[in-house]
């Protein structure tokens, strides 16, 4: 067994992490900024690291990642990083022309104290950044938060560059998805236009991280949120802010910047969310959810009627980001599961404190920040064992040596398809983790069941 | 008429890393830093270092930083083991602010403290990243330390990501090799070879060990695929030092020589002619006539294996076109070989680190036509493979998705590749593969594009 060195007993541990739940902020800043139409992420470090995020993204979309690094040496990390990234804008825009470049830190570039927003003004005084293009920037140290906080960081960072504000706002609301997957973007959007709720949401990796096979390389592929759009946030009426991890300092820079108040919403993820989502939608605009939304709540919701026998009781470890582990929570509560083992990486004490109110008299181990690693998650399912296990790809040892059904969710997935092309969020969404909860169940009953027992109809 | 590329394939400021065998006479510049911009396809020294030291499977391998370092190199690639699976897990001191400020030294001494007792391991590796070289956290002292606590070798890896490339990586790692090696005391081993070079991505270790040991020929350590602490330490021991891919394990074969005497040669495991070449090359350098004649036998038998089949898939790929761009250079040229022996032409061949001598040597083998390039980058590789009319692309993680999107077949020569690839068995394997993409019906469905 590959986990074979995993005790069951919990010695504490005061400095080692083992097998992390989580990753650094840089690869959240770069995704962020793959969510704006024609934008170039950069990378103002090492080489490694830029290379690091792109082969997980390539790995997890299967999708060619472009972004570019400052490529540090020894002489940058002596004198400062700024001759890098000043030559580096040049060499961007002359070779690779993108309308927008999108500057984030990494723990180097950080630790040595380079000033991006100094940088960046020096290089629009000296002429380096061509007419019309735009050069954006996030702080991202790697050593505070996790890859969630750089996603957020970035999304500030695009907030601060694009949104004007206007003296009259408009009929438009903004939507932050958070760090959603291309197709949840994608049915954000589908279920805001069959309300026909004028919106704009950002950033939008849809048509960007799941395009179609062309028989070209699109460079800057067609989706990802305008700039005209991303001006426009900042006379919008309000903001809606989904998953207060990755969405809120967004969300509150508009409000600083262009006085855009915004509610923060959990992931549209179950029932529960996505009633409460597009009820307040509905509420703020005053645009009705037509039936056909409903229509499809109404079909995940027999979904649950006809299947509930299976479902009833099952213990279940979820592990992954914040936003979504609150929200799936509220979901398996929803669906009379027993969430028993809660993990994430990502620290902020708003987490268990979130998990504890979805969790009411229930009890279960909720962990996070340092040391809330796939080890500690493995040491709990130990002492207390589950019928099924949630979270990204990282899950498959433990299921492994442990026996236990798998549903892959969240980030990375390294090992399978189909994040990339079917959402989670919505009622669809709903559909589509019921029919992997319940595949994963019911294909574990089957395997397990005497001959006598073995069923033809579930 | 030799084709020229067209003008603005080339970015500017690459001209001379590029070349056109038989057009043009520069030669090409290499081992030069990437240039600052770059969307490059090129990684760290960390990243060397930690492909190098990664497969020794009973040895606990610490990142020394933020998380990020850790979680990028966790399990990402095949490096089977026939025991100890230490290395698959990812350990690290996941790096805080307090830290960046105050100095990491206490806790990588705590993490050390806890990680030891808990894994009971061979030995330890803790690797350096980029912001432990800024913060100045004494490493060294710190390994001396929890070495003279815990009775196990604790060997700081000087792999600051900043510090040069992906090559300067490979030489840290051998830097920390050199202190395992030579730490047994034992008699030589007769007619022992050290197989450098060699990561058992998915079985290949274990192909040309089998093949040594039907000659007669004893496997001292391989360097490291299935790798083992106290194999390593005893590896001055053997008579020869077979170094396996380009750069990485090299210096610390220069360095067995200097220290030990024991010669190096440089072989490669792919492909008939080379996999043939390297058992010769142990067999001829022992000079045993029952040695020679066994391994006469075993590449008659091991060819005669093989033939029907590669002359087969021959008929289903010849006269398609293929591209390489690879880590190293050393390996295009065996992929060169094998590509030729099943009728392909080649059109492109690469590299992310390759040395003068390297690109020498690939312009001397290819047709004229052929593109040459150097630490190259995705806008201009999609021009060269559609301006070439490449039918298949040979590379890495990052060029499989290039190669789908322009609708060209897809062969990973790289670390994510599932079949083995060495020896006689693994050429089949490749053609296999080769044929079977470069052949496959989804590309009825896509119009394929040409510049």
């Amino acid at each position: 067994m590959l986990l074979r060195h995993t005790a069951a007993n919990l010695a504490e541990r005061k400095a080692l992490t083992i097998n992390p739940a989580k990753t650094c902020q840089p690869i959240g800043a770069m995704y962020a900024a793959l969510g704006v139409h024609g934008c170039l992420p950069h990378s103002h470090g090492s080489q490694g690291c830029c290379a690091y995020h792109r082969s997980t993204l390539t790995r997890h979309y299967k999708e060619p990642i472009m972004a570019s690094t400052s490529s540090f040496t020894e002489g940058a990390s002596v004198f400062g990083g700024q001759a890098n990234l000043l030559q580096a804008l040049n060499t961007i825009f002359t070779v690779y022309d993108p309308d927008i470049v999108a500057v984030h830190t990494t723990c180097l570039s950080e630790t040595i104290g380079d000033d991006l927003a100094q940088i960046v003004r020096k290089a629009f005084d000296d002429g380096k950044i061509p007419e019309g293009k735009k050069v954006i920037h996030a702080s991202t140290p790697s050593y505070v938060g996790s890859h969630v906080t750089g996603f957020s960081n970035m999304v500030a960072g695009i907030v601060k560059a694009f949104a004007e504000d206007t003296e009259e706002k408009v009929n438009q609301i903004n939507v932050i998805p958070g760090w959603v997957e291309p197709p949840d973007m994608r049915e954000i959007k589908r279920l805001l236009k069959e309300m026909r709720v004028p919106s704009v949401l950002f950033p939008d990796t849809s048509d960007v991280l799941d395009a179609p096979q062309s028989g070209t390389h699109q460079f800057y592929p067609a989706g990802g949120t305008t700039r005209e759009e991303l001006v426009s946030t900042g006379s919008s009426f309000m903001t809606f802010g989904l998953g207060s991890f990755a969405s809120e300092s967004g969300a509150s820079e508009l409000k600083k910047q262009c006085r855009v108040p915004y509610e923060l919403l959990d992931l549209p993820i179950g029932i529960r969310a996505t009633d409460r989502f597009l009820f307040r939608v509905s509420e703020m605009t005053g645009h009705q959810v037509p039936e056909s939304i409903s229509a499809e709540r109404g079909r995940a919701v027999d979904i649950i009627t006809d299947m509930q026998q299976y479902l009833a009781g099952k213990r279940v470890a979820v592990f992954g980001d914040p936003d979504q582990l609150i929200a799936l929570t509220g979901f398996l509560v929803d669906l009379d599961m027993k969430p028993v083992h809660i993990v994430s990486g990502t620290p902020g004490k708003a987490f268990r404190k979130r998990i504890a109110g979805i969790l009411g008299d229930e009890s279960a181990n909720v962990h996070n920040g340092q040391r809330a690693d796939m080890f500690l998650l493995h040491q709990l399912i130990k002492q207390e064992p589950v019928d099924l296990l949630i979270g990204n790809t990282y899950g498959k040892y433990i299921a492994r040596d442990e026996d236990i059904p798998f549903v892959r969710m969240g980030f990375p997935i390294l090992d399978r398809i189909g994040h990339s092309y079917f959402p989670t969020v919505g009622y669809s969404g709903a559909m589509r983790i019921l029919e992997k909860m319940l595949g994963a169940i019911m294909d574990r009953e089957d395997r397990d069941a005497p001959e006598e027992q073995f069923e033809l109809v579930m | 008429m030799i084709r020229s590329l067209a003008e603005d394939t080339i970015l500017s400021g690459r001209e001379r890393q590029v070349l056109t065998v038989g057009r043009d006479s520069h030669d090409i510049h290499c081992e030069a830093p990437s240039k600052a911009g770059a969307v490059s396809q090129r990684a760290c020294v960390f990243c060397g270092s930690r492909v190098v030291l990664y497969p020794i499977a009973d040895a606990l391998h610490l990142i020394h930083g933020p998380v990020g370092c850790a979680a990028y190199t966790w399990d990402i690639r095949g490096a089977l083991s026939s025991g100890p699976e230490l290395h698959r897990l990812s350990f690290c001191t996941d790096l805080k602010e307090k830290e960046v400020i105050f100095g990491g030294m206490e806790k990588l001494e705590k993490t050390l403290n806890e990680l030891i007792p808990r894994y009971t391991p061979k030995a330890a590796f803790v690797y350096a990243t980029c912001i432990v070289g800024i913060i100045g956290d004494d490493v060294a002292a710190v390994c001396r330390k929890i070495e003279a606590l815990h009775g196990i070798p604790v060997i700081p890896v000087h792999s600051e990501g900043f510090k040069g490339t992906k090559k300067d990586g490979y030489r840290a790692a051998c830097t920390a090799l050199e202190r395992l090696v030579g730490s047994h005391e034992g008699a030589p081993v007769e007619k022992g070879i050290n197989i450098m070079g060699e990561f058992n991505l998915a079985g290949e270790a274990w192909i040309i060990t089998e093949y040594y040991r039907r000659m007669g020929i004893n496997i001292v350590s391989v360097m490291t695929g299935d790798g083992r602490v106290d194999e390593v330490s005893r590896a001055h021991l053997a008579g020869l030092n077979l170094v396996q891919c380009s750069g990485s394990l090299t210096p610390l074969a220069q360095a067995m020589e200097e220290r030990y005497g024991i010669p190096f040669r440089r072989v490669s495991y792919f492909g008939i002619e080379d996999t043939a070449a390297a058992l010769y090359e142990a067999a001829d350098f022992f000079g045993d006539s029952r040695i020679k004649r066994r391994t006469a036998e075993l590449v008659a038998e091991e060819v005669a294996k093989v033939e029907t089949e590669i002359a087969a898939i021959r008929e289903e790929v010849q006269g398609k076109r293929a591209a390489i761009y690879v880590g190293g250079a050393f390996k295009a040229f065996s992929l060169i070989k094998i590509l030729r022996r099943l009728g392909m032409e080649v059109v492109l061949a690469g590299s992310q680190t390759g040395g003068p001598d390297d690109y020498e040597r690939l312009t001397k083998m290819c047709p004229p036509g052929t593109v040459i390039v150097d630490d190259s980058n995705p806008l201009e590789l999609c021009r060269i493979l559609m301006e070439t009319g490449a039918d298949l692309f040979i590379g890495g993680v990052k060029e499989r998705p290039l190669a789908c999107k322009l609708g060209i077949g897809f062969c990973d020569h790289n670390h994510e590749r599932k079949i083995p690839l060495a020896g006689f068995i693994g050429t089949v394997n490749f053609a296999r593969e080769v044929a079977n993409t470069v052949n496959s019906p989804v590309w009825r469905f896509i119009r394929r594009r040409r510049l």
